[in-house]
């Protein structure tokens, strides 16, 4: 499985005063098992060009394929490819509804149309992924739920679907840290099995730096850079421009330097920048050794 | 699909249609609706077709946009149109089965069609220049007097100030949640009645959960900022008349002359009409 888009253009409220141009030729691949971030300021465009992915939203020009299906093409079914994608929508507690955490679970899962037992099984394996006991959950009524739990049985829900794509816009946004580790612990399991793509929408740098394979930036809805968080994240100032940060330890760096300090790169993670800083120090203290020796 | 329907539709501009006063521009509306009820024949209407075109160019808000508000009463329209064509007697012009269109009918309909037209594309328009917050505004100013009778002005018109504000919200979390749904594998396009239905639980529990929680948010953040009702309140923007007030005020004035003149001499007017057509 994997995804294409080409040339997509949307443009929000057309013909009404408050016209405006969302996505502008968007072009992009994505390759299966693939893991990629997506970030970019409030604005640019990323919740809308995820919307394209599964048939939310029907492109003004341009077009979209998941796996070998077109998903405007004549005679395409986007209610079928939707069933392939999981997507997670932003704070989307709202989409509970049933009297029971078991029941809501189950939603995606009937949808499908598949027997009891099958759901059944879903559930469970679901709720043990997002780490939500099932003795103790699964009759509870969503609305009981603390926000962490109600995000996990979310989550739960649309795991359930065993979908080919999982899409995430902001999936700890809001949460308690605590709750926060446990849905990127979950996150990082989902790569380790690198049976899915995942496209992760955050404002987190460090999560993407970590976890995406390939990062793409979007800037006024179009496609800015596109890389390895590597060679993204090297760009700093132009990020810095857009409105966007880096990751703690490269925007340490970035202090270092625009202090005066004449270290060079931009890691990603904290060993790598305790390298650079290490193999920094030694060799400033050689040069000031050999000065001392010349004087 | 949602997003279509459209209620108290303000399109922003800052041209002197939109800068008249509320109050004044209800009044003014109320006027002309008034006038078309006064007004008996076609030069009447020729006279406010003409007035309202005027005003629809001084405030630029492209005609489509207003006839975009047709499309609500259009089965209304039709209706009234049918009737009027058919069940007037008269003299008769043409013969359909058991049908007759007459004369009278004919002209009965054209015009009862174009009083409806003008009424609807008239108040449109006074929603389309005014921001909705000025609108309640107005209705609350011109609702005072009668407080004294005990009509709850302020309240009123606070009521229907959140109500107008709170359509967008709503339309828009309807929309976030049928998309979640969607993307869950709901189908609200495809099955028989009963089924989609029964598809619109998972639709309607959210959105009042989500009203709910909207309307208790509210009322704290009014609590909150000590709000309590009416009494002794003054308004950050309040309403004042000024020239632009004065000359949307002649323009009705000389409008509402013109029509009242037309139906005076509306005999003296026809024949002198006819007898330069002659000429």
């Amino acid at each position: 499985m994997s995804i294409t888009v080409k040339d997509l253009v949307y443009i929000y409220g057309e013909g009404t005063p408050y016209e405006t141009l969302a996505l502008d030729r968007v072009s992009l691949e994505i390759a299966d098992g693939e893991f990629v971030g997506l970030i970019g300021h409030t604005g640019s465009g990323k919740s809308t060009l995820v919307q394209h992915l599964n048939g939310l939203l029907k492109p003004k020009s341009g077009r979209v394929f998941v796996g070998d299906a077109e998903l405007w093409a004549k005679g395409a079914k986007p209610v079928e490819i939707r069933k392939k994608i999981g997507f997670l929508f932003q704070y989307p507690e709202y989409q509970l509804f049933e009297e029971s955490v078991y029941k809501d679970i189950a939603f995606g899962p009937a949808n499908l149309g598949l027997s009891k037992e099958e759901t059944d099984e879903r559930v469970r394996e679901s709720m043990a992924v997002v780490g939500l006991d099932f003795d103790a959950f699964a009759q509870r009524s969503p609305f009981d739920l603390s926000g962490g739990q109600k995000r996990k049985a979310v989550i739960a829900g649309v795991i359930a679907m065993r979908p080919e794509v999982l899409i995430l816009d902001e999936p700890t946004a809001g949460l308690d840290p605590r709750s926060q580790r446990d849905v990127l612990e979950m996150l990082e399991r989902i790569k380790a099995d690198r049976r899915v793509i995942v496209i992760l929408i955050s404002h987190n740098m460090d999560d993407i730096a970590r976890m995406a394979d390939r990062v793409i930036v979007l800037e006024k809805g179009r496609v800015a850079l596109s890389g390895s968080p590597a060679e993204v994240f090297a760009h700093e100032e132009f990020l810095h421009s857009i409105g966007l940060g880096l990751p703690p330890v490269t925007e340490l760096m970035r202090s270092l330097r625009l202090g005066g300090v004449d270290v060079e790169g931009s890691p990603l993670d904290v060993d790598e920048a305790e390298e650079l800083l290490d193999r920094y120090l030694r060799e400033s203290g050689a040069r000031r050794g050999d000065r001392g020796k010349l004087i | 699909m949602i997003r279509d329907i459209t209620i108290g539709q303000y399109y922003p501009g800052d041209t002197p249609v939109h800068r008249v006063d509320p109050r004044l521009k209800i009044v003014i509306t109320l006027v002309f609706i008034v006038m078309l009820f006064v007004t008996r024949d076609f030069l009447g209407y020729a006279v406010a077709v003409a007035a309202l075109g005027g005003v629809t160019a001084a405030s630029r808000v492209p005609p489509a946009f207003i006839l975009r508000g047709l499309k609500a009463i259009f089965l209304i329209l039709l209706f009234t149109f049918l009737l009027n064509m058919f069940m007037t007697t008269g003299t008769p012009l043409v013969k359909l089965g058991f049908l007759t269109v007459t004369r009278e009918g004919l002209y009965g309909a054209v015009f009862m069609g174009l009083r409806l037209v003008l009424l609807i594309v008239g108040s449109s328009l006074l929603t389309l220049t005014t921001k909705p917050i000025k609108l309640t505004d107005g209705i609350e100013s011109l609702l005072k007097p009668l407080r004294a009778f005990g009509v709850p002005a302020h309240e009123l018109a606070m009521m229907m100030t959140i109500a107008l504000r709170f359509i967008p919200t709503l339309l828009e979390e309807t929309d976030k949640i049928m998309k979640a749904q969607m993307a869950r594998g709901a189908d609200f396009e495809t099955g028989s009645i009963l089924r989609r239905a029964k598809n619109l639980v998972p639709i309607l529990v959210p959105l009042f959960i989500s009203a709910f929680r909207i309307a208790q948010d509210l009322a704290m953040a009014m609590e909150a900022r000590c709000y309590r009702g009416g009494e002794g309140r003054t308004k950050l923007h309040a309403l004042k008349m000024g020239r632009v007030d004065a000359v949307a005020m002649a323009f009705t004035a000389l409008f509402v002359a013109l029509l009242i003149l037309e139906r005076v001499y509306a005999g003296a007017i026809r024949a002198a009409l006819i007898s330069l057509f002659l000429v």
